[in-house]
C-alpha cells in the first residue's frame, strides 16, 4: 500500500510541474486567445539564459535570476510588438501557428546563444528523500518535489491576487471577456497582451528552472509544452485553477498507469495516456473541467 | 492581353461546370503536366529527383490530405503524420504478408487502414472542437506510433524496429531510378489530386464547408455532421496514408516509426498555412515552400561559411522567422497570392 501512495504522492507532485507549464498557457490563452505553442521554447530559453549566465559569466544564482527575469519580460514585449500586433484580428489558427514559428526561433535563438550541451543547474534544494516520511511510513518522496509544489502554489496564490485585487488583473479579466468591450471603456489592450506575456515569460522562467533542476537544462525541455497539453484539455483552456487540477489528474494518472497497467502492455505508455485519458474526458464534458461553457449560436 | 475570358462562350451545362473554366488555365496545366512528366525525368538529375521532386510531390500529397480535413471541413489536425505511418505500415504488411498482391492494391489497402484509423480518431470532432481538437489529434498521433514501436507485429518483428520496404513492382517491371520512382509518384499524385479537386467540387466538399463555415447551421439546414465529419476524416486520412506509403516506398526506404513524428505533423501544417488554407493549390505550392527552404537555408549557410553547428540553429531561426513573416504579410498563404496575380492580369493592361 505504501508503494501505491508512493507513487500517487510522486505523480501528483510531477503534476504540479505540469499543472506550472499549463498556467502560462493558460494566462496567454485567457488574455488573447492565443493558443501559445511556444510556452515550451520558452521555458526551454528561459532555463538555458539563466544556466547560461552562471557557466559563461560565472555569476551566481542570485544575480542570474534577476537578469533572466529581466530578459523574459524584454522577450515577453518583443514578441507582442513583432508577432502579435501586426496578426490582430486574424483567425485564431493563424496565431497557432505564429506561435509554432515563434517556438522555433526561440529554439534556435536559445541554442546559437548558449550552445546546445546539455547543462546542469543547480538549485540550492537538494534532491534527497524525506528522512522524516521514510522512516515513519516508509514513502519515498523528494525534498524537491515537495519544494516544487510550495513553489508552484506561492506562485498560483501570487496570481491569483494579480488577476483578483489589482487594477491590472481587472483589466486582464475584462480582456478576456471581451476584447472590444475591453477597448471600448480604455482599456489598452496591446499593454495587457505586453503584461499577460511578460508574466508567461516569468511563469515559463520558473516551470524552467524547477524542470532544468530536475532533467538538465536540454533541448528536451521544449517537449514539456506536449506534457502540458492534456493537462489544458482536462482542466479548460481559461481556467488557471483547472491547470493546476489538470495537472494533479494527469500527472497521478499517468504515473499510476505506467506502474500498474504499463507492465501489462509493454511500458512507455507514458507519452500518450495523458492524452486519452484527456480524450475520454472531453468526450463526457467538451470544454473541460473548469473551462467556461461553450455556446454556439447560429 | 493574353490572359482573359473573352470569346469564351459557355454553351453546355458541360462545359460551364469544368475544373478549369479558361481556355489558358488549361492549356496551361496540360503544358505543366506534360512538361513534369516528360521533360523533367529526361533532364532533373538524380538528385534533384530523388530528394527534391519526390519528396515534394509526396509532402504535397499529404498536404492535400490535410487540406481537405482542416481547410475544408474545418477540423484541425495535429495527426496527420500518424496517419502516413499506418499508411505507410500497412501497405508494408500487405505485401509481406500477401506474397503476390499488387503493389498499388496494397497501397489502397493501406490507404484504407488509415482512413479507418482516421475515423475512430475523428469520432471525438463530434463533440470537440478548435483547440480541444487539435490537442487531442495528438493522442492519435502518440498513440500510433506508440503501438508500431511496441507492437512487433507490425513491423513484421525486425529487432530494430526498423523496417525495410519492399521494392516497388509493377507487372514485373521494377521501380529502381529515381525516375521511374518519381514517374509512379507523379501519376498517383495527379490522379488523387484530380479526385480531391472533384470531390470538392462535388455536393460532399460542399456539405464539408458548410460544416466547417458553421456546424450548427449546416446541422439545422440537413447535413448530417456525423457522416460528414468522418467522411472528412476518413478522406483525410486516406491521402495522408497513400502519401505515407509513398514516402516509404518511394522516398525512404528503410523507415521507422520514427520517421513519422510530430515534427513531421507540424510539417504538413505549415505547408497548407504557408500555402494557403482550403486551395489545392495552396497543398502544392506550400510543400514546394518548406522542401525547398531547408536546401536554399544549406545552401545559404555554406556560402556564408558558417560552422554547421551555428548553421544549423540558424536555419531553424530563419525558419521560424519565415513562418511568422509570412503569416503576417499574407496570412492566406501562396494561393492567394496566386489569385491576386491571376486577377491583376485578367484586367491587364486597362485595368480600369
Amino acid at each position: 500500500m505504501s508503494f501505491f501512495f508512493e507513487v500517487l504522492i510522486g505523480g501528483l507532485l510531477s503534476g504540479v510541474m505540469y499543472a506550472l507549464v499549463a498556467i502560462g498557457f493558460v494566462l496567454i490563452y485567457k488574455a488573447s486567445g492565443v493558443f501559445n505553442f511556444a510556452q515550451g521554447a520558452m521555458v526551454f530559453f528561459a532555463a538555458l539564459t539563466c544556466v547560461g549566465i552562471v557557466d559563461k559569466f560565472g555569476a551566481p544564482m542570485w544575480v542570474a535570476i534577476p537578469v533572466t527575469m529581466v530578459v523574459m519580460i524584454a522577450l515577453g514585449l518583443a514578441i507582442e510588438k513583432v508577432v502579435l500586433r501586426p496578426l490582430v484580428n486574424q483567425p485564431e489558427i493563424t496565431l497557432f501557428m505564429a506561435t509554432i514559428g515563434l517556438a522555433f526561433f526561440i529554439e534556435g535563438l536559445a541554442q546559437l546563444m548558449w550552445g546546445s550541451n546539455v547543462h546542469k543547474l543547480e538549485l540550492p534544494i537538494e534532491d534527497v528523500p524525506i528522512a522524516y516520511l521514510m522512516e515513519h511510513y516508509n514513502i519515498i518522496i523528494s525534498q524537491f518535489d515537495v519544494t516544487a509544489a510550495a513553489i508552484c502554489a506561492l506562485m498560483v496564490t501570487a496570481l491569483a491576487l494579480l488577476f483578483s485585487k489589482t487594477k491590472v488583473g481587472r483589466a486582464l479579466r475584462a480582456v478576456a471577456d471581451d476584447h472590444q468591450a475591453a477597448l471600448a471603456v480604455g482599456i489598452p489592450l496591446q499593454t495587457i497582451w505586453a503584461v499577460v506575456w511578460s508574466v508567461a515569460g516569468l511563469v515559463a522562467l520558473v516551470a524552467g528552472l524547477l524542470w532544468g533542476a530536475r532533467n538538465g537544462v536540454q533541448f528536451a525541455l521544449t517537449l514539456i509544452a506536449l506534457k502540458a497539453l492534456p493537462v489544458l484539455i482536462l482542466g479548460g483552456f481559461t481556467s488557471v485553477p483547472g491547470a493546476i487540477v489538470g495537472g494533479l489528474i494527469i500527472g497521478a494518472s499517468e504515473k499510476l498507469a505506467e506502474v500498474y497497467i504499463g507492465p501489462m502492455v509493454g511500458g512507455g505508455i507514458e507519452g500518450w495516456f495523458p492524452y486519452v485519458l484527456a480524450l475520454l474526458f472531453l468526450l463526457v464534458r467538451p470544454e473541460g473541467l473548469f473551462g467556461e461553457k461553450i455556446i454556439r449560436r447560429i | 492581353m493574353l490572359y482573359r475570358e473573352t470569346g469564351q462562350f459557355k454553351t453546355s451545362y458541360q462545359s460551364d461546370n469544368q475544373i478549369f473554366p479558361i481556355r489558358q488555365d488549361r492549356v496551361a496545366i496540360s503544358c505543366l503536366l506534360l512538361f513534369a512528366a516528360v521533360a523533367v525525368p529526361l533532364f532533373a538529375s538524380p538528385y534533384m529527383l530523388s530528394a527534391i521532386l519526390i519528396p515534394f510531390l509526396i509532402f504535397a500529397l499529404a498536404a492535400l490530405g490535410l487540406n481537405i480535413l482542416t481547410g475544408y471541413a474545418g477540423q484541425l489536425s495535429l495527426g496527420s503524420a500518424a496517419f502516413m505511418a499506418v499508411g505507410a505500415f500497412a501497405s508494408f504488411n500487405f505485401i509481406a504478408r500477401l506474397p503476390g498482391i499488387p503493389m498499388l492494391a496494397a497501397f489502397v489497402l493501406g490507404g484504407l487502414c488509415a482512413a479507418m484509423v482516421g475515423i475512430v480518431f475523428g469520432l471525438p470532432s463530434l463533440r470537440v472542437r478548435g483547440f480541444y481538437l487539435a490537442a487531442s489529434t495528438l493522442a492519435t498521433q502518440f498513440f500510433v506510433i506508440w503501438c508500431l514501436t511496441k507492437i512487433p507485429y507490425l513491423t513484421n518483428y525486425s529487432a530494430s524496429g526498423v523496417v525495410t520496404v519492399q521494392k516497388m513492382q509493377m507487372f514485373g517491371y521494377e521501380f529502381n531510378s529515381p525516375a521511374s520512382k518519381y514517374l509512379l509518384v507523379l501519376a498517383i499524385v495527379a490522379f488523387l489530386t484530380l479526385l480531391a479537386k472533384n470531390m470538392i467540387r462535388s455536393s460532399v466538399g460542399r456539405s464539408w464547408m458548410a460544416i466547417r463555415d458553421m456546424d450548427m447551421a449546416a446541422e439545422v439546414i440537413g447535413f448530417r455532421p456525423l457522416r460528414t465529419k468522418l467522411l472528412a476524416f476518413a478522406v483525410s486520412s486516406f491521402y495522408c496514408g497513400v502519401a505515407g506509403a509513398l514516402y516509404a516506398f518511394a522516398y525512404l526506404g528503410t523507415v521507422e516509426p520514427e520517421a513519422y513524428n510530430l515534427d513531421l505533423s507540424f510539417r504538413i501544417l505549415f505547408m497548407i498555412i504557408i500555402g494557403g488554407v482550403g486551395s489545392v493549390l495552396g497543398s502544392f505550392l506550400g510543400a514546394a515552400f518548406i522542401v525547398l527552404l531547408p536546401v536554399m537555408l544549406n545552401i545559404f549557410g555554406h556560402f556564408l561559411g558558417l560552422p554547421t553547428n551555428y548553421a544549423s540553429n540558424l536555419e531553424l531561426m530563419v525558419f521560424g522567422a519565415l513562418i511568422i513573416f509570412f503569416l503576417i504579410v499574407e496570412p492566406h498563404g501562396l494561393a492567394r497570392l496566386w489569385q491576386i496575380g491571376k486577377e491583376k492580369l485578367r484586367l491587364w493592361p486597362f485595368p480600369h
